[in-house]
């Protein structure tokens, strides 16, 4: 009895513990780039069996780590140095923040005596690294290691997921001490569940019964909580259609008859003139964000909100709602179809408003004029939707050909499709698909890319070859900053400033000097064999495709303007 | 609307920056703040006062609360708190008579005389801010040469 009670404590590097902590909780992989304030952490790299994946910049080993994350469910891991490696992963850092990603950001820092002293590659990444953290650690002593790593995973993890930055100081990577694992620990200020509202979720269902035209709008929080059949089973029950925020794509299977896809900026049109014409709507795990949402002013005062996050400080935050449901959204919407099970609620004949739902989804379906050149964006997407597997993952880059594979590129299997939404990042697709790959190597994985975005870290091909991780680049290519082109030309009268990429460089090329392979697809039929070349390949892929740089990304709903009123293609 | 916030915070460096830092990344504005350790050393206990109106100060309470260092937020009711802030006056005289108008107005404040010198006195006065904004008002004819404050500090009453 007396030798259980004993803890075995045993003694070790800070360094170390790190990594044995990290083991523990079950990390196999780890994006980064070393350097002189990381070595003791490298060093453990040499005999543990946690695999190591270089990349070429700090940035990209963050969306890596991110895009794991997304993708796993679980905290993606990424390590760099101090000073300008650490300032490197902010941006990186604040995209996973801003889409809600669950991620463990481990930099090295100048030992403890240093801090403070401006010593070389110091920067305080702590105090830069806040406002964009769900929480940061910094370890002063090698003892309070794997602690910080256990509470860091936790935090990163539940509730509304996030980033966590640990900062390692040198010396207490390098220093032994007694080290103790805990399995128990307690973080008195952290409450990331709530037990499920069963009142509110009664009075949900009242609220979308009684009204005469119901719609559901899935965000990012049904993704992350995995609530796909449960958002069906509703919507179904209910004969609800269903809108997603950008973020929230692929919430519901978009070849589903109730499906209307995306409402927002460039949302599908008949998603948001539905939105716009509701009277009730179920909104699960979305923030109202500005892009989603336009101005809501115009419809709101008959618009009857009933709000589900997770998170209670989204509650209010940008829109006024009937009702909160605060809680995991995947429980209470589990709670609600229970609910609808027990009073044996179900519809089976479309209402007027469903009916009128889905003639206009008919109609925008086949009149939204679209480029009328062989290879206009939505021909070029649906041939890759038509191509690929449906199990397959997609990323994006941030720019035309984000909000084109948004209107064009239909998600059949749900949480299969992700996309720097919040921050915009450019140049996060790539990398991100490349830790989607290490989570998912046995589906094909695509960052459908534009020539601008995919410049900021098309660097990341050496980790995709070296590291052999054969993703595929799908560069929908007009040689210029697209988005930035579009709006210089909507709202600028065509005065193009600092759009020109001007043909640069040969993506063809690019690929083939990191080893990698390069296609030019210039027709239908070479598309097709190039999409089945490279889902078929061992090695990554870019495929290049150039595209008319006057073409513009329709439906756009002006910045501030409401949902209905919607630029459409003349 | 001028509210009263009471955060309850895990002792720890750097969660004074984080909760400003708060108030500044999500546009709020800190009217006053005052921090100090609680009877257990675990904990601190801030003070904020804010301006906003009713949906801005539930959100800063939301934001504050969503926090992994802060252990509890409240709203205080300033009809059902203790509130109360320090401040010092030094204030120019120009004679005996005027150190004695000063005498006389701290004590109808229930403030205290410090440091009187021939030409200026200092005031310690500890009432809520709208007494100290009103005895600020006082003691501007006699010219204010400087000022202290603490940022108030309050407390729930019992059975409140």
């Amino acid at each position: 009895m007396e030798k259980n009670s004993i803890h075995i404590m045993e003694t070790m590097t800070g360094a170390k513990a790190l990594m044995t902590a990290m083991e523990k909780e079950g990390v196999k992989e780890v994006f980064g780039l070393p350097g002189g304030a990381n070595l003791p952490m490298y060093d453990e790299f040499s005999r543990c069996d946690i695999r190591h994946i270089l990349t070429r910049h700090e940035q990209s080993a963050a969306h890596m780590a991110d895009g794991f994350g997304r993708v796993s469910r679980k905290p993606g891991v990424c390590f760099a140095t101090s000073g300008p490696g650490a300032t490197n992963i902010l941006t990186g850092i604040a995209t996973a923040q801003a889409d809600s990603s669950p991620m463990i950001a481990v930099t090295g820092q100048v030992p403890v005596a240093m801090i403070g002293k401006d010593a070389f590659q110091e920067s305080d990444i702590i105090g830069m690294a806040n406002p964009v953290v769900k929480y940061a650690f910094q370890p002063r002593t090698p003892g309070e290691v794997p602690e910080m790593v256990k509470k860091g995973f936790y935090i990163a993890e539940t509730g509304r997921p996030g980033p966590v930055l640990i900062d390692v100081p040198k010396d207490v990577q390098q220093n032994e001490s007694p080290m103790e694992f805990l399995e128990e620990f307690k973080i008195q200020g952290y409450h990331p569940w709530y037990d499920p509202d069963m009142i509110a979720c009664e009075k949900a269902i009242e609220m979308l019964l009684n009204s005469e035209k119901p719609i559901i709008l899935a965000g990012g929080g049904t993704i992350i909580s995995s609530a796909f059949a449960e958002l069906q089973s509703i919507a179904e029950t209910l004969m609800i259609p269903v809108v997603t925020t950008f973020k929230g794509k692929g919430a519901f299977p978009e070849n589903h008859p109730l499906s209307l896809g995306p409402i927002g900026m460039h949302g599908h049109a008949e998603a948001n003139k539905m939105m716009a014409e509701a009277d009730c709507v179920l909104a699960i795990g979305t923030r109202f964000s500005d892009r989603s949402v336009g101005t809501f002013e115009a419809f709101e005062k008959r618009l009857k909100i009933i709000h589900m996050d997770v998170d209670p400080a989204e509650i209010g935050k940008n829109q006024t709602t009937n009702l909160a449901v605060v809680g995991d959204v995947r429980t209470s919407l589990r709670v609600m179809v229970k609910l609808l099970l027990q009073k044996a609620i179900k519809k089976t004949e479309d209402s007027i408003w469903l009916k009128h739902v889905k003639e206009t989804k008919e109609y925008w379906r086949e009149n939204l004029k679209i480029h009328p050149g062989e290879m206009g964006a939505a021909k070029i997407l649906r041939k890759l939707r038509e191509v690929l597997p449906k199990e397959s993952v997609i990323t994006t880059e941030v720019g035309q050909h984000q909000m084109w594979a948004s209107l064009f590129y239909d998600v059949i299997q749900p949480g299969t499709f992700f996309s720097s939404t919040g921050l915009g990042t450019m140049g996060w697709g790539f990398p991100a698909s490349i830790g989607a790959k290490v989570a998912r190597p046995d589906v094909p994985v695509v960052d459908i890319a534009g020539d601008g975005s995919f410049s900021m870290t098309e660097n990341s091909l050496a980790t995709a070859v070296l590291e052999d991780i054969p993703v595929i680049v799908f560069v929908l290519n007009n040689s210029t900053l697209g988005m930035v082109a579009q709006w210089q030309r909507t709202f600028y009268d065509r005065r193009m400033v600092g759009v020109d990429q001007g043909g640069c460089p040969d993506y063809v090329k690019l690929a083939e000097s990191y080893g990698a392979q390069g296609i030019r697809a210039q027709s239908m039929d070479e598309l097709d064999k190039a999409i089945k070349t490279a889902i078929s390949s061992d090695v990554a892929t870019v495929i290049d495709i150039p595209i008319d740089p006057e073409e513009d990304v329709l439906p756009f709903v002006a910045p501030g303007t409401s949902l209905s009123d919607m630029i459409l293609p003349s | 609307m001028w509210s009263i916030l009471s955060v309850l915070v895990e002792n720890k460096p750097g969660i004074l920056f984080k909760v400003t830092h708060l108030f500044r990344s999500r546009n709020f504005n800190i009217d006053s703040i005052s921090v100090g350790i609680t009877d257990n050393p675990n904990y601190s206990k801030m003070t904020i006062t804010t301006y906003g109106d009713e949906k801005q100060v539930e959100q800063i309470v939301k934001q504050l609360d969503k926090m992994i260092d802060t252990v509890e937020v409240k709203h205080l009711d300033e009809h059902k708190t203790v509130f109360r802030e320090l401040c010092i006056f030094k204030l120019k005289i120009a004679n005996a008579n005027d150190s004695m108008e000063v005498n006389k107005l701290a004590n109808a404040y229930g403030g205290k005389v410090h440091d009187v010198k021939k030409d200026s006195i200092m005031v310690e006065l500890t009432s809520t801010p709208d007494q100290i904004k009103a005895f600020e008002e006082l003691a501007k004819p006699f010219g204010i040469i400087d000022i202290a404050r603490t940022g108030v500090t309050a407390l729930q009453r019992s059975g409140a």
